[in-house]
């Protein structure tokens, strides 16, 4: 990386694509275009000649004007003074440059990611000995990020050998010299044999390569997210990729929020490609207020933001997703949970497209290059629970938001998306446009992991889960078709087990799936919480089910106060007051068995 | 450079001039062009390299011919002048007057491209403007620096509505400078002059800006239009500090100007023929508006876009509403039916409202009983396609509720005069009363609190018949008439913009 930085010439401009010639360069090397030094990367060579798509807007660029190869690849910074950002799609530091230029984004500016001039208290690694082998990934020290996260500083990736110096515990500012390792020369791969490394607290890491592990592992717990419709019916994986398609107006934003917000994962990225600058700001304003469901702090103190709103350069928003997923796999090293929330990667491939159509290349379907699907596959696989070279298990949990055309599923990236992804939150413009939110459609909606999500289930919280799940899901199966019944002829067809049946299924929807992100108590759905009150829905359904088949008309129990009340439960107690719920259903139960008495006797009179 | 003439044009076509052999030009910079009768036209640099550059022509290429064209590189982006004498006045697409006066004159130029906003640098918009209108202020709220566009179909009163939102539009207890930008491009003559006229008559006209490209005028120009109207909105928000609500209409005729260009360059198309990077095109326009730190202007953005035969799902309102922060949708039945505004409320969003409302915004009340409103009405629709099939006696006496409310909804609720303006608080008491049909019980998505403080019951036929509503014949006919609508649509498509009766 330290080679003489080459110039040639720009050639032709067209919109973000410049073409110039520069001998000797690399494909996907950074390049400083003009006079201005835009950014850029090289997509294509040919002869003497390469196409660069530049992060830029390239207005008043000339041909003739210089372009700069770097050297490297476009990669990030990474080391402590990530958390709490906000970043732009190729990792400049927004509030940074905010200060430097002002409102708008100036063009050209170059401002160093990491605080250079921060002091961060460092601890090394009691159990490191001087001599001692280390290889990438070893744990040297830790320093306090924020409150919430720990920082592991660890050896990078591409450097073995025997530790020759580690720095005491003290104020480093993250240039200083923490430690220096001397290659063993055993090892081929090992750069420079018997060289000594300098090791500083942060380093850098070229974003379209995945970062290294040790192996790969199954997913084993589930991402809780307090939100019932996913956790209850459709759970996610620590570790799994899932898709939330939905047209616009759905909610995708809502829920991918929810998740940022609630879900019990150590560090939450969140990218924002494509995407409008309004609802930023709202996480920008709002994060640093709320409190994390977990630890009692801050959830800014764990959230890392990437930023290419809609009007920010298209080519930066293709880099925004790496830059973002490889920020997850720098802190999944460290053995944490991540979670990157993509929103949304419909914007990510229409990035992709631009650049294809200006490049001239045969598009395929809806004017999408051929290697869009390959190109998404490769993404998401950047997702996993791995065992980390240093510190244990950690995952990136991968959740992308797709926003196809018309609300049409069929479209190529949510088409593609769906043959990648493990779980699938269909998004449904019918329940959008009936402020049935979370919108997520129980028909068309899948998960699979279910069966190991289960198992954790039945250990923490009930041992009927997955039974319950399942009975709720076949209710509303049941529902979807008589639903279908009443539309064509009426619900005067229906036996009265049948219109108990639709007002189960309604008891379900209204009390347990639909949850308001609004609402102070609902927002947020302790597991315990969310079981009790599918369990609730269920039992009313069933002792329900009882009195309709003695005989008791189905008006006299749709009349029952108590529904409406099991309808606005959620929102009447936390995710502590589980003893309220216990109370409400022993009352419940206590009323539709007096009934079901009352009832009993009249048959006898008869 | 400047004053240098090139005649070197080898190429001239849909709006699109190629010349060679020229000097290193700058990506982007302005250029004039002068034909063989010596009228002058204005164009772009849009592809620039060292043998071959590409203009493109704002008045279009009719007429030139390769060897009387002389070209002048003007070694400058496309700018407009900036001073407070803008207000009132009327421009082209290229910031040249329109309306016989001379042209502004200030040191003050601005490149018309603008930059993009830091994300950093932005407010987050919650304060509500009060429109006067039921459907968007008690259910798609307005809040300062939200874009919201109209989407609408042709023949619908969006002008209107748009008009009566720039006259009653105001901040709940607050009397700011105020300004309206108004962005015409491709429109008829009559409705530029309807808009004009609105303005003068309403006593606006001095706070109004005005950039107006018509029908017949070069539709190239139309590509420039928004993009100096928002750099003379971003002007009177952040430099004279006042409130902007730009209106543009309509958004559809500005994509068709870009495929038309697209086009001519050979752009690989994705849909419908628009080029892929249509919706960061549209993305840089839109994502103008907003509230900045430190700023005290803003700029509040309410787009009409029309929906080629009202299909929402094309792609100019659908990458539209995947950009803006809601759509007001306009339903051609409602409109059949003379409710005015004829707002459909079930596709109908505003993503910021939430923010904007309640307690300390608007009242407490207004974000459950907006809630409320949206659950009832959905399955209003759902018992109306119902009564359409088996007949509205067939329909339990709790069901029939739902139907009242549907008609007394469209009726009282959506319809309003054009010159009503309805106070916030008049809309969530029209809102109670007419919830107020149903029993307790159904209203589940608000607070008890809030049922005991509002909700008063009353007798059925007076709230379905309002004050001065129609006869119940008529109300019969209508939802009959609706019901076969709706019937026939879920026959062809359920994608369709939704309607309803």
């Amino acid at each position: 990386m330290t080679e003489t930085q080459r110039t040639g010439v720009v050639r032709d401009i067209n919109g973000p694509i410049v073409t110039i010639e520069l001998p000797g360069i690399r494909h996907g090397e950074q390049v400083k275009i003009g006079e201005l030094g835009l950014f850029g990367e090289v997509i294509s060579l040919k002869g003497d000649r390469a196409v660069v798509q530049t992060y830029e807007s390239t207005d008043g660029v000339r041909p003739g004007e210089p372009a700069e190869g770097l050297g490297w690849p476009l990669s990030v910074e990474l080391g402590p003074g990530l958390m709490g950002g906000i970043f732009d799609g190729v990792q400049r530091p927004l509030e940074k440059i905010a200060l430097q230029s002002g409102d708008y984004i100036r063009r050209g500016i170059d401002v160093s990611v990491l605080d250079r001039e921060r002091k961060w208290d460092f601890e090394p690694n009691p159990d490191l000995e001087l001599g001692q082998a280390v290889s990438p990934g070893t744990v040297l020290g830790s320093v306090q990020e924020t409150e919430t996260v720990v920082h592991r500083i660890m050896v990078p990736p591409g450097i073995h050998g025997e530790l020759e110096e580690l720095a005491p515990a003290g104020a480093y500012d993250i240039e200083a010299t923490i430690g220096r390792v001397r290659s063993g020369g055993r090892r081929s791969e090992d750069q420079g044999r018997g060289q000594s490394h300098r090791l500083r607290m942060y380093h850098r890491w070229p974003v379209r390569t995945p970062r290294p592990y040790l192996r790969r592992d199954d997913g084993v717990a589930p991402l809780i997210t307090g939100q019932r419709v996913i956790d209850t019916f459709f759970p996610q994986l620590k570790g799994g990729k899932g898709a939330v398609p939905g047209p616009f107006g759905a909610g995708k934003t809502v829920v991918q929020q929810q998740i940022a917000r609630w879900s019990n994962a150590d560090i939450v990225i969140y990218v924002g490609c494509g995407e409008r600058g309004n609802e930023l700001v709202d996480v920008l304003e709002t994060f640093p207020q709320l409190d994390d469901p977990y630890t009692g702090r801050k959830l800014m103190e764990r959230t890392l933001l990437v930023a290419n709103t809609s009007n920010m350069p298209v080519v930066a928003r293709e880099a925004s997703v790496y830059v973002g997923i490889t920020m997850a796999e720098y802190y999944r090293d460290m053995g944490y949970d991540v979670v990157v929330l993509a929103d949304s990667t419909s914007r990510w491939a229409e990035a992709l497209r631009e650049v294809s159509g200006r490049l001239g290349q045969m598009p395929v379907e809806e004017g999408y290059p051929a290697y869009l699907a390959s190109r998404l596959a490769a993404v998401y696989e950047r997702a996993g629970r791995v065992e980390t070279h240093g510190a244990g298990s950690g995952s990136v949990t991968l959740i992308g938001a797709v926003s196809p055309p018309g609300g049409d599923f069929s479209e190529p990236v949510t088409s593609h998306t769906k043959d990648i992804i493990e779980t699938f939150w269909a998004l449904s413009k019918e329940l959008a446009d009936a402020r049935h939110y979370p919108s997520i459609d129980w028909v068309t909606s899948f998960s699979g992991h279910v069966h190991t999500a289960a198992q954790w289930w039945h250990e923490n919280v009930n041992s009927t889960w997955e039974d319950r799940r399942r009975a709720a899901l076949a209710l509303l199966a049941r529902d979807a078709e008589l639903s279908r019944i009443v539309n064509l002829v009426g619900p005067e067809a229906l036996s009265s087990t049948q219109r108990w049946d639709l007002e189960g299924a309604a008891l379900v929807k209204e009390g347990v799936l639909q949850q308001s992100a609004l609402d102070e108590i609902d927002t947020f759905c302790s597991p315990e919480k969310q079981f009790a009150l599918l369990d609730l829905a269920l039992r009313i359904y069933d002792l329900g089910a009882e009195l309709v088949k003695i005989g008791v008309p189905v008006q006299e129990l749709q009349r029952l106060p108590l529904l409406s009340r099991t309808r606005r439960l959620k929102s009447l107690y936390s995710s502590e007051q589980l003893d309220e719920i216990r109370a409400f259903r022993s009352e419940v139960e206590k009323t539709l068995e007096e009934l079901r008495q009352e009832y009993a006797k009249q048959e006898e009179q008869a | 450079m400047s004053i240098k003439e090139f005649r070197t044009a080898v190429e001239a076509r849909g709006g699109l001039l190629v010349m060679k052999h020229t000097p290193a030009i700058a990506f982007g910079d302005r250029v004039r062009i002068e034909d063989h009768t010596g009228r002058i036209r204005n164009g772009q640099v849009i592809r620039s390299s060292e043998d071959e550059v590409l203009i493109l022509v704002f008045e279009g290429v009719e007429d030139l011919d390769l060897e009387n064209t002389w070209v002048r590189f003007l070694d400058a982006p496309i700018e407009i002048a900036l001073s407070p004498e803008l207000l009132g006045r009327e421009f082209n697409g290229l910031g040249e007057p329109r309306d016989g006066r001379p042209p502004i004159l200030s040191s003050l130029r601005r490149s018309v491209g603008g930059s993009a906003i830091n994300p950093a640098a932005r407010n987050y918009p919650r304060e509500f403007i009060q429109t006067g209108v039921s459907t968007i202020d008690g259910l798609n709220s307005l809040v300062r620096g939200q874009k919201l566009p109209i989407f609408t179909g042709s023949g619908l009163p969006h002008n209107r509505l748009a008009a009566q939102i720039v006259r009653q539009a105001q901040l709940k207890n607050e009397d700011a400078a105020f300004s309206v930008v108004f962005a015409a491009m491709g429109v008829s003559y009559a409705d530029a002059k309807f808009f004009r006229d609105e303005f003068a008559s309403s006593g606006v006209l001095s706070n109004v800006v005005m950039f107006v490209n018509l029908a017949d005028d070069p539709p190239v120009e139309r590509l420039t239009l928004p993009r100096t109207a928002l750099t003379a909105a971003e002007y009177l928000a952040y430099d004279l500090d006042r409130h902007v609500l730009v209106v543009m209409t309509d958004m559809t005729y500005y994509a068709e100007a870009l495929r038309e260009v697209a086009t001519s360059k050979g752009d690989v198309p994705a849909r419908k023929g628009y080029p892929g990077y249509l919706y960061s095109d549209l993305a840089e326009i839109y994502e103008r508006c907003g509230r900045i730190h430190n700023r005290h202007g803003s700029i509040t953005m309410m787009p009409v876009v029309s929906m080629p035969s009202d299909d929402i799902t094309h792609p100019i309102p659908d990458l539209t509403g995947y950009i803006t922060e809601g759509q007001i949708v306009l339903s051609r039945e409602l409109d059949n039916q003379g409710i005015y505004p004829p707002v459909h409320i079930s596709p109908s969003l505003s993503r910021l409202m939430k923010d904007g409302i309640g307690k300390d915004d608007t009242r407490e009340d207004h974000p459950r009983v907006a809630a409320q409103l949206y659950a009832l009405y959905a399955r209003a629709l759902e018992t109306r396609n119902l009564a359409s099939i088996i007949g509205a006696d067939e329909l339990s006496s709790h069901d029939r509720r739902y139907l009242t409310f549907a008609d007394a909804f469209d009726r009282r609720f959506v319809g309003q005069g054009e010159t009503e303006d309805r106070s916030i608080e008049a809309t969530l008491d029209l809102a109670w009363e007419l919830m107020s049909i149903f029993p307790k019980d159904v209203l589940t998505r608000v607070s008890e609190v809030e049922i005991g403080k509002y909700y008063h019951e009353v007798d059925e036929s007076q709230v379905a018949a309002g004050s001065g509503g129609p006869s119940s014949g008529v109300t019969t006919a209508v939802q009959s008439y609706g019901g076969s609508q709706q019937k026939k649509r879920k026959s062809t498509s359920g994608a369709q913009p939704a309607s309803t009766a």
